[in-house]
């Protein structure tokens, strides 16, 4: 595999076992530049894991990393990379501003206090640059952690779980900062359980259970396969052929579900229902429906297909 | 990462409570030594010293207890106690090699414990001096090995909290501290006896962890020059009293320990999975 310099991320087959445990096996993924691409699964399922060894964090037992162009081994290829843990936690004894001042010097760039405290400012901190982290809830702390994140000018953001101590306001906010870097073209690997936001802000998926990868591909790709529910009468052996001619055909109660393709034609659905009224079939009711990220990572999870592998 | 750990101290009233327990120190010392004058005002020159020297080094065990337990108890936290709190995690994920984040808040807490040692040290250095007119012989070799005793201590701790966690550091560092302690009086007992094989024990411990040895130099250069001789290789020799300074040897390989300490730490470091 040839190394793309451009991506933000390239991983490529990370491996890594906790004595008996293998929490991570051979996850291979690319995060290109100004790309939103968001890792889901279950709990246990290697994400954080993948994310430390992204980061330097965690040594894989096998696997490569490039982070913005450079081997992930170096410790300058996190120069700009900003990052959220999902345990966030901040020196107590050190101010918001501290924290942010610490760790723009940790990164080695200068970004003006002005500027830093702009970031306290798009994280609902403003007033509360000069307070101790210890006197901190934990909603402030995560707010801070995108503070953190955010700070040093990154061309990449790893956010872990960044909204798992807000309130749903909070939330709104993260989701419209995930979509303001996208907007600045800063690429962004978004770690969540809230799939419902993931839905709406990111370009691309990777899930994963069980240490692998179990699908891969964009929203589009994904999620593309619809589905068709239909209520008929007087369906005879041709018509139920013609019916399976148009996807995987299921009973629920007296409808008909059938799934269709990714690249279903306009036209399919019309062409369908008059072919049917021609075999006789008395059609009471047409529904299309699409499938949510939430039930596919569901099916994907229970039946542990991975027909929508598409990498 | 040095300044950082300093501020940490500072801000954790480590600094204040063991400020505070020094001047209770200080101030009971005072005390003590103003009453010895008081009320013994008949030793002759001779007795007066040594008991200055071993009231003295009493006092200054005190003092490097405070500096090794401090230093020690700081020491764990800062690493075990931030990989376990996540601190670490967003810390780390800057583009620092560890092995400099390791070495910053080494020298950070060796700058905590010589300023300790420097200051508490010296004013204990004042106040003998002012009751009882008894100055040391060597007070700043002194002082320099009491404050090696508490970074050897220290890289002791955090090689121990890069391995394992932040109490359990602290207070093995600590344990390991009181038990060569122990090893070395019972190697003097041995060596007044005779022993050769009890004698032995203090020696190997000496080696094995150099703050016992660091402190009997300490206190060969903070007692009267004369009383190794007045005393003689007696049964009864106090442990308040050190018979023998220290070897260059025994000063290089006390260094060597430490630098060893803190590599073996940085690789324990640079291995950890957080």
């Amino acid at each position: 595999m040839t190394v793309p310099a451009s991506a933000a991320v390239w991983a490529s087959g990370l491996r890594k076992r906790y004595r008996r445990q293998v929490a991570v096996d051979g996850v291979s993924f690319t995060v290109n530049r100004g790309e939103v691409l968001a890792l889901l699964g279950p709990n246990g399922a290697g994400k954080t894991t993948v994310i430390k060894m992204l980061l330097g964090l965690v040594r894989p037992d096998a696997g490569e990393i490039m982070l913005l162009g450079r081997p992930g081994s170096e410790p300058g290829a996190r120069a700009r990379v900003g990052y959220l843990p999902e345990l966030f936690r901040y020196q107590p004894w050190l101010t918001a501003a501290e924290v942010l001042a610490l760790h723009v010097r940790l990164a080695g760039v200068a970004v003006p206090d002005a500027e830093q405290r702009e970031r306290l400012g798009q994280v609902g901190l403003a007033d509360r640059t000069d307070d101790r982290v210890g006197g901190f809830s934990k909603g402030m702390q995560q707010r801070l952690g995108l503070a953190v994140a955010l700070v040093a000018r990154p061309d990449l953001v790893i956010l872990d779980e960044p909204t798992s101590a807000l309130d749903p306001l909070g939330r709104a906010d993260v989701r419209d900062l995930v979509l303001s870097l996208k907007e600045r073209g800063i690429a962004v690997l978004l770690n969540s359980h809230l799939i419902g936001e993931v839905e709406r802000v990111c370009d691309r998926v990777v899930i994963l259970d069980k240490g692998r990868v179990a699908a891969a591909g964009t929203l589009a790709e994904l999620l593309g396969q619809s589905e068709l529910r239909l209520r008929l009468d007087d369906v005879g052996p041709a018509a139920q052929r013609r019916l399976a001619a148009a996807g995987q055909v299921t009973r629920e109660g007296d409808a008909y579900v059938v799934g269709l393709p990714a690249d279903t034609k306009p036209e399919t659905v019309p062409d369908l229902v008059r072919d049917l009224v021609e075999l006789g079939v008395r059609v009471h009711a047409v529904e299309p429906g699409r499938i949510t990220l939430e039930e596919r990572l569901l099916d994907i999870l229970r039946t542990g297909e991975s027909d929508g592998d598409r990498r | 990462m040095a300044a950082l750990t300093l501020r940490e101290a500072a801000r954790r009233r480590v600094l204040r409570s063991l400020a505070l327990l020094t001047v209770v120190l200080l101030g009971l010392s005072a005390w003590g030594f103003s009453r010895i004058e008081a009320e013994f005002g008949d030793f002759t020159s001779g007795e007066s010293k040594v008991v200055a020297s071993v009231i003295l080094n009493l006092v200054m065990f005190g003092l490097s207890l405070i500096a090794a337990l401090g230093s020690a108890f700081l020491a764990g936290p800062t690493l075990a106690g931030e990989a376990e709190s996540g601190v670490a995690l967003a810390l780390l994920a800057r583009p620092v090699p560890r092995f400099a984040v390791l070495l910053g808040k080494w020298l950070g807490l060796v700058g905590f414990a010589g300023g300790f040692v420097a200051v508490a040290g010296f004013a204990q250095l004042l106040i003998v001096y002012a009751t009882i007119g008894y100055w040391p012989p060597s007070p700043f070799t002194g002082l320099v090995f009491l404050a090696a005793q508490a970074v050897a201590l220290l890289t002791l701790g955090l090689l121990l909290s890069a391995v394992i966690s932040p109490m359990a550091s602290g207070i093995t560092a600590v344990g390991l501290f009181g038990a060569t302690w122990i090893a070395g009086v019972v190697g003097m007992v041995g060596h007044s006896l005779g022993n050769e094989s009890v004698a032995r024990v203090g020696t190997v411990s000496r080696v094995l962890l150099p703050t016992d040895g660091l402190w009997h130099g300490a206190m060969y250069a903070l007692q009267d020059a004369t009383i190794p001789a007045q005393l003689g290789p007696r049964f009864d020799a106090p442990p308040f009293l050190s018979q023998t300074g220290l070897t260059t040897a025994y000063v290089v390989w006390a260094a060597l320990w430490t630098g060893l300490a803190l590599m073996l730490a940085a690789l324990a470091f640079q291995r950890r999975d957080l």
